[in-house]
């Protein structure tokens, strides 16, 4: 048979507007894509080779791990997108548990039809995101999906990081009489999230708290000082945090309602739609307990940083009563803190 | 926060507590109608710093307790049609009907929606014209002016792929059946500021006269309550039984004229069945013929499902007001916000959810919220 030499195949081999099956499948169009798209950002490790793995350096303190999947909706929203929330989210998880944060993977799995220009966006936000908590991106994977078979872009990335010196003793070393903090106003991830996506058209929108606690982090650790717990208050809130520290510790955490820190547009949005500030979810905002001891210069630290410039002292740590968390509220009542059920909003990360 | 921090100010409820303590030479009887009155008294510890001397019966105005099991069965039902979008406000989602939930029916594959108004719906049906969507409208007059804007506005943008599910309530029948009841222990209501806000509160002066009885147009923050509840033992001490605003800063006697009349151009009084209470004569409004073309039972008719058996639920006797909810058996065991028996546990206007969260339990007592004695 005679060769046809000028037969054009059908598959677009020129940039596409929007992400094709084939972006996935391994042929050339995905190796285009990784060249044009993800090694200019990450680098050479994140992809060029396109080896099965990464082989890493060895680490000096003990590995710690940690992964998460991200499927929030609206992807873009006041403060963030499903790029920082990808970057941070992981980050933060690392350094709460005391961990200088290393290397991240990062899977994407990307509806059919998805514009191109809008996952360009999403990357340039997780390089820039990476870059700023200096953390590389040393393996990943792309899977294109039949459209319908996702929502536009899911993401999944994994954290490899060292533990750090003074990192927290663990929740279940919380005693009572030790202090809880929180690191800046609750609520204003959900709550941004939420106003996005039912396009409420508050003005000025919520913002969400979405960004990265390793200089809080690293404040506590400079002035000395070894939590006993750190969490990061993302799904559930700070009434999740406290509820899990409860079980953990087997005490009662009490908490004031007035002295945790609100944003006005949060408080206003939680009153308008009844919601419980303390239950909504958070992005770059945790909950600390110290020895009481350590109470006064862990506030001054955290207070240093920008990103924990409103910490509080919220509560203590008490010998069990017949309820794991204690809220007093406004009019000096105690209250058990009930744990939700269920989030009052989904896809929120 | 303005209109907010100043009715919340502890030493203000402190002094109006002790005022109305001293003024009360008897314990009353008082009822609240409003579920988010009900969630606020709880909250903020008012039922028990004035135990002494009021006893405060917990009313039916959750408009999502007392939405019939039949007309949620109904929206299931219609939402598990091809093509059909069925669209209501977020805690209607997980109040169980006979045969399951919304939240249930939308997780076997029902396509089921939630909003905070009517009018995101509709702006959905227009979106998208392939769906047929019904908004499954729940609620008390506060919600109803809403909903009949949304009729207004498909009927002028010529919207017709939307139709509404109609479970509007009114109040007034409600309190009404409650005073007629031979077991009847209400001596004074706190009317619902925000249905108030609505239709006015001219209509209950003749429920006064009536039934003896003082109503007081209250609204939902601490001070609001306080005062309410002030001027309903006021009353009472002096024999009077009046209609009385305390939540001037949100009602006129004569209501919002706009909204009454979107409503009543678009709705029409009916007899519908209350959750819990049975038949309520005028308990309801409906579609105006005019306007039947919007009616989903109308659009979608269908064959009524069978009727099962209740569960241990006694909802009934709580909106009512005939037992509080922790004298219910099932109630923080069996039924709990996770696994509701009934609709007061699910609702955020619910009184079973409102002792559930704000049980009048001390923290350092070894009952749970759910064996906790009810005074």
């Amino acid at each position: 048979m005679n060769a046809l030499p000028n037969f054009a195949c059908p598959v677009p081999t020129s940039p596409a507007e929007c992400m094709l099956l084939a972006h996935g499948e391994g042929g050339s169009l995905m190796r285009k894509f990784i060249a044009e798209h993800i090694v200019p950002r990450f680098g050479q490790a994140s992809g060029e080779s396109l080896d099965d793995a990464t082989v890493l350096p060895l680490l000096a303190g003990q590995p710690v791990l940690t992964t998460d999947a991200f499927v929030v909706s609206p992807l873009f929203f006041p403060g963030g997108d499903i790029g920082t929330l990808a970057v941070y989210g992981t980050v933060n998880d690392l350094v709460v548990r005391g961990a200088e944060p290393l290397w991240l993977t990062l899977s994407m799995i990307i509806e059919e039809g998805f514009a191109l220009a809008l996952l360009d966006r999403v990357l340039d936000s997780i390089a820039l995101a990476a870059l700023r908590c200096r953390v590389s991106i040393v393996a990943g994977d792309t899977k294109v999906v039949p459209r319908g078979a996702a929502d536009g872009l899911f993401l999944s990335t994994t954290g490899l990081g060292q533990l750090l010196d003074l990192a927290p003793s663990g929740a279940m070393t919380i005693e009572s009489g030790d202090v809880l903090l929180v690191t800046g106003p609750v609520g204003r991830h959900g709550i941004a999230i939420m106003a996005a996506r039912e396009e409420m058209n508050f003005d000025p929108a919520p913002t969400s708290d979405c960004g990265s606690l390793m200089e809080s982090v690293a404040a506590l650790r400079a002035a000395g000082v070894r939590p006993r717990a750190m969490r990061d208050a993302t799904r559930g809130g700070v009434t999740a945090v406290l509820h899990e520290w409860a079980r953990d510790c087997g005490r009662t955490l009490v908490i004031e309602e007035a002295r945790v820190p609100v944003s006005p547009e949060v408080r206003g949005v939680c009153e308008l739609l009844g919601l419980d500030p303390l239950s909504v979810a958070n992005e770059g905002t945790m909950l600390v307990a110290v020895r009481a001891q350590d109470a006064e210069i862990t506030l001054a630290a955290l207070r240093s940083v920008g990103m924990s410039a409103q910490a509080a002292r919220i509560g203590e740590v008490r010998e069990r009563r017949s309820v794991p968390v204690v809220i007093k509220r406004a009019l000096g009542r105690e209250q058990p803190l009930i744990e939700p059920s269920g989030a009052p909003l989904p896809r929120i990360c | 926060m303005k209109y907010v921090d100043e009715f919340r100010d502890a030493n203000t409820v402190d002094r109006l507590l002790d005022a109305l303590r001293r003024r009360a030479t008897r314990r009353w009887t008082i009822m609240e109608v409003c579920g988010g009155q009900t969630h606020s008294l709880l909250r903020y510890g008012i039922d028990e710093a004035l135990a002494d001397v009021i006893e405060l019966i917990h009313g039916p105005g959750c408009p999502v307790c007392v939405t019939s099991a039949e007309l949620i069965d109904n929206a299931m039902e219609l939402a598990k049609l091809p093509d059909v979008v069925v669209i209501t406000f977020g805690d209607m989602l997980r109040v169980p009907g006979q045969h399951g939930s919304l939240a249930l029916a939308r997780a076997a594959g029902a396509r089921v929606r939630t909003v905070y108004s009517p009018l995101e719906a509709l702006t959905f049906a227009e979106k998208n014209p392939q769906v047929q969507v019904v908004f499954f409208a729940v609620g008390f007059e506060t919600t109803t002016p809403a909903t009949a804007l949304a009729v207004l506005q498909a009927e002028r943008r010529n919207i017709t792929n939307f139709s509404l599910l109609v479970a509007h309530v009114r109040v007034q029948p409600a309190m009404e059946l409650l005073l007629q009841a031979a077991d009847n222990r209400v001596q004074a209501f706190l009317a619902a500021g925000h249905v108030c806000a609505v239709v006015g509160y001219a209509s209950y002066a003749e429920l006064c006269r009536r039934y003896r009885v003082p109503v007081v147009v209250t609204g939902f923050e601490p001070v609001d309550l306080v005062t309410g509840l002030a001027a309903c033992v006021e009353q009472l001490e002096a024999g009077r039984f009046d209609v009385e605003n305390c939540y001037g800063r949100s009602v006129q006697a004569a209501g919002n004229l706009h909204a009454t009349r979107l409503v009543d151009a678009v709705f029409e009084v009916c007899d519908r069945p209350w959750r819990g209470l049975g038949d309520l004569p005028s308990g309801g409004l409906r579609l105006r013929e005019a306007w039947k073309h919007f009616d989903a039972e109308h659009r979608f008719p269908r064959s009524p499902l069978p009727i099962l058996e209740t569960t241990g639920c006694r909802s009934g006797d709580v909106l009512s007001g005939r037992i509080k909810p922790p004298q219910c058996s099932a109630f923080g065991s069996q039924c709990t916000p996770e696994h509701p028996l009934g609709a007061p546990m699910v609702s955020s206007e619910g009184a079973c959810a409102a002792y559930f969260h704000y049980a009048r339990t001390s923290c350092d007592t070894t009952a749970s919220p759910a064996t906790i004695e009810c005074r």
